[in-house]
């Protein structure tokens, strides 16, 4: 190449021979290909990050809201503070200020707190709910009463982030505490009187404006009851629509039409549906709103269009060698599908299913139509009590101004996610197992 | 009178353009004892015609092979035989077709119970993705066959045995039928169609997709089985329809050209477009 001063490319190749040719090619050929993988790697790598970095930007910021502050304090429960004469009378323990003997144990362990001010800053450090806890203590155990015992009482959620941040590098998060509450915090804790446990309340707990005492048991167990009728109902209907649709059903303009529509549904926005079960669901049927059940039927017909779909596809992949050897040996129509197409499209519907089950539980818009956005304190028992969904949860956390909610939203997202994984995962073996060779 | 359509001369078969289909096959596409007989059948894909105007008879206890050439329409007379073709959207069968001189086609005739008189094998073996026992007793538990479990044992034995597997799966039953190699596939697919005691199999292009020894294996057990049943058999192998048949009908695009003993058929076949057929000419 190089004694050809004014010979083109082409020339030269001319006279290469056809081998040598084809050598240049391959190299060129090879360059290109390692480009594609790279390309293909890369994008692997990019997700891969964005993943990591959700995951870690959400647990770091999470993983404190399993951990609750505790303060150690001597109680007495006092029956003229209390109010209470006679335990028996459920209206005098329910009116009983047991706020009040909480107040008595601060002033005791802080003593020379004076001013109303000051005092309010003191009593403001046990958390609201410490009362429910006594009486229920009380209430299991009558001989307490008038009598004293040491108790580690659920700290407010201030001294909670307080306390959680005390460690870091840019120092404690002050926030609305005073020097004076800081002061008591230094004290309880050179005294070992504070200290975290595992929060407990977080899971057995509903909804609540105070963050120390706000748990997600109420919202899990109301994505739980949705999701059981969204699943109860649209698997079932869902696949029945698949297989009329594709086996039964003749090949005419109604059912191009049917088809169409199908696949404009799963595209519709879903806070579209949302309106549709308002509608429908609370304002013809009178359904009751914010509850597990008209959420879960707004949820179905949103989920429906994706499981339709998926299970249509499920059903063309059975091969029509296995409909025609039982049409052969002399199955109805109905054999044909209950024996060999559903079995065999089983594992196809499922991950549909899953897919659909999926987008279910990360589902707010629709339910902010139908009223599951509320505020609601109790844990629901049924799929007619309100309730409020884990997607919802975090929305209402997010926009929650305490700063204790904010690694209680990043938990919630963790529960969300684990919710999700063992649904997906439960759904995987199941396939897994009906899983067939043909 | 027809004339020789378009596509066959597309085929280069210049030589036969001036070759007019016989209104009537020739031969003798009659039989006395029938066990199915076709009388003016016509199937129509939609607006396309598959079959023109077919008469023949099917004799008991016969193996009759229909031959010709890719497209002739052999497959598709012998899904209408057991009503097969019901499934496929746009197919319309006219004439008459009986069995045992009951016309198949009528509101009488239940498609599924025609289908448990006249069994059918499959060019693919098609296995169910089930046990190798359970794919032989399907067919009877459909049909409530045996009460107990000791006739469908019974049933799955004498099926296997006929079938010429019963030596080679006894030990692995509870096995998928799936797993077996392609010949033994197709005979449990014979298995299986004869397990319902069908009057008649139907038999697609049994072969196509097997081994020459498989293939023998299969001609063989035809052979063994056309004793209690009247087989028809479609093939694309003369060899084979040479081998296995006593009357062979010969197809020319969805026209029935000549039926006749087998052996007449492939020494002095009457018909010109047969000749050109079994010498080579086209197909």
């Amino acid at each position: 190449m190089t004694d050809l001063k004014n010979g083109s490319v082409k020339q030269a190749n001319l006279n290469l021979s056809r081998t040598e040719i084809i050598e240049r090619s391959l190299a060129k050929r090879y360059r290109a290909e390692k480009r594609f993988r790279c390309y293909g790697i890369m994008a692997i790598v990019f997700g891969l990050m964005c993943v990591a970095l959700l995951f870690t930007d959400i647990i770091s910021k999470g993983y404190k809201a399993f951990a609750q502050t505790y303060i150690q304090l001597e109680v007495t429960y006092d029956a003229n503070i209390l109010g209470i004469t006679d335990l028996n009378d459920p209206q005098q323990v329910a009116l009983g200020d047991f706020q009040g003997i909480v107040k008595q144990a601060l002033k005791n362990r802080f003593e020379g707190v004076s001013g109303r001010k000051a005092k309010r800053e003191l009593y403001g450090v046990i958390s609201n709910g410490a009362g429910y806890r006594l009486r229920d203590r009380l209430v299991a155990n009558h001989q307490l009463l008038n009598q004293s015992e040491t108790l580690w009482l659920v700290a407010d959620d201030d001294i909670d982030t307080y306390y959680k941040s005390m460690g870091s590098d840019a120092g404690p998060f002050v926030g609305r505490m005073s020097e004076q509450r800081q002061g008591w915090i230094e004290q309880l804790t050179e005294a070992d009187e504070v200290e975290l446990r595992f929060n407990r309340n977080f899971f057995v707990q509903g909804d609540s404006r105070e963050p120390e005492l706000a748990g997600i048991r109420g919202a899990a167990m109301g994505s739980l009851f949705t999701l059981i009728i969204t699943i109860l109902l649209s698997f079932p209907i869902g696949v029945a629509a698949a297989v009329y649709l594709e086996e039964f059903a003749p090949r005419n303009r109604w059912t191009d039409l049917i088809e169409v529509n199908i696949n404009n549904l799963a595209a519709v926005p879903s806070i579209i549906f949302g309106l549709l079960g308002l509608a429908i669901f609370i304002n013809f049927f009178h359904v009751p709103r914010s509850v597990p059940l008209v959420g879960g039927l707004v949820l179905t017909l949103m989920t429906l269009p994706t499981i339709i779909i998926s299970s249509r596809a499920a059903i063309k992949a059975v091969p029509p060698s296995i409909r025609e050897a039982a049409i052969g040996v002399g199955a109805s129509p109905m054999q044909v599908v209950l024996h060999h197409v559903l079995p065999l499209a089983m594992p196809g519907m499922m991950t549909g299913a899953i897919i659909g089950m999926a987008q279910a539980l990360g589902e707010t818009a629709p339910l902010l139509m139908i009223g599951m956005v509320a505020f609601i304190v109790d844990v629901p028992g049924g799929f007619t009590d309100p309730s409020t969904v884990l997607p919802v949860q975090i929305f209402l956390w997010a926009d929650s101004p305490e700063r204790a909610f904010m690694e209680k939203t990043s938990a919630a997202i963790m529960v969300l996610l684990a919710f999700l994984i063992v649904m997906n995962t439960l759904a995987v073996i199941l396939r897994k197992k009906m899983e067939r060779r043909w | 009178m027809t004339n020789v359509p378009e596509p066959l001369l597309k085929r280069g078969v210049t030589a036969m353009d001036n070759v007019q289909y016989p209104d009537q096959a020739v031969g003798e596409p009659f039989a006395n004892d029938h066990k199915m007989s076709l009388r003016n059948v016509n199937v129509f894909y939609g607006d396309k015609q598959a079959i023109f105007d077919v008469n023949i008879d099917i004799a008991r206890n016969e193996v009759i092979a229909m031959i010709g050439p890719s497209g002739c329409g052999k497959s598709t007379l012998l899904r209408s035989i057991n009503r097969m073709n019901d499934t496929v959207e746009g197919c319309v069968v006219s004439g008459e077709l009986t069995l045992d001189g009951e016309d198949i086609y009528t509101t009488k005739m239940d498609p599924v119970a025609l289908r448990a008189r006249v069994g059918m094998v499959f060019q693919k073996p098609n296995p169910f993705p089930k046990t190798i026992y359970d794919n032989v007793a399907y067919g009877p538990r459909l049909h409530g066959l045996a009460s107990r479990r000791a006739e469908l044992d019974e049933i799955v034995e004498t099926s296997l045995t006929r079938a010429g597997l019963w030596n080679e799966v006894k030990d692995r039953l509870d096995q998928p039928g799936t797993g077996l190699s392609g010949g033994q596939q197709q005979r449990l697919c014979i298995a299986r169609a004869i397990a319902i005691s069908p009057e008649m199999i139907l038999m697609d292009e049994p072969c196509s997709s097997l081994d020459p020894i498989a293939t023998a294996k299969i001609e063989e057990l035809i052979a063994e089985l056309s004793q209690n049943y009247t087989i028809a058999i479609v093939t694309h192998s003369m060899q084979q329809a040479a081998r296995v048949s006593h009357r062979t009908a010969y197809f020319h695009l969805g026209h029935l050209i000549e039926v006749n003993e087998t052996e007449k058929v492939f020494t002095a076949p009457e018909h010109e477009l047969t000749e050109a057929y079994i010498t080579g000419r086209f197909g």
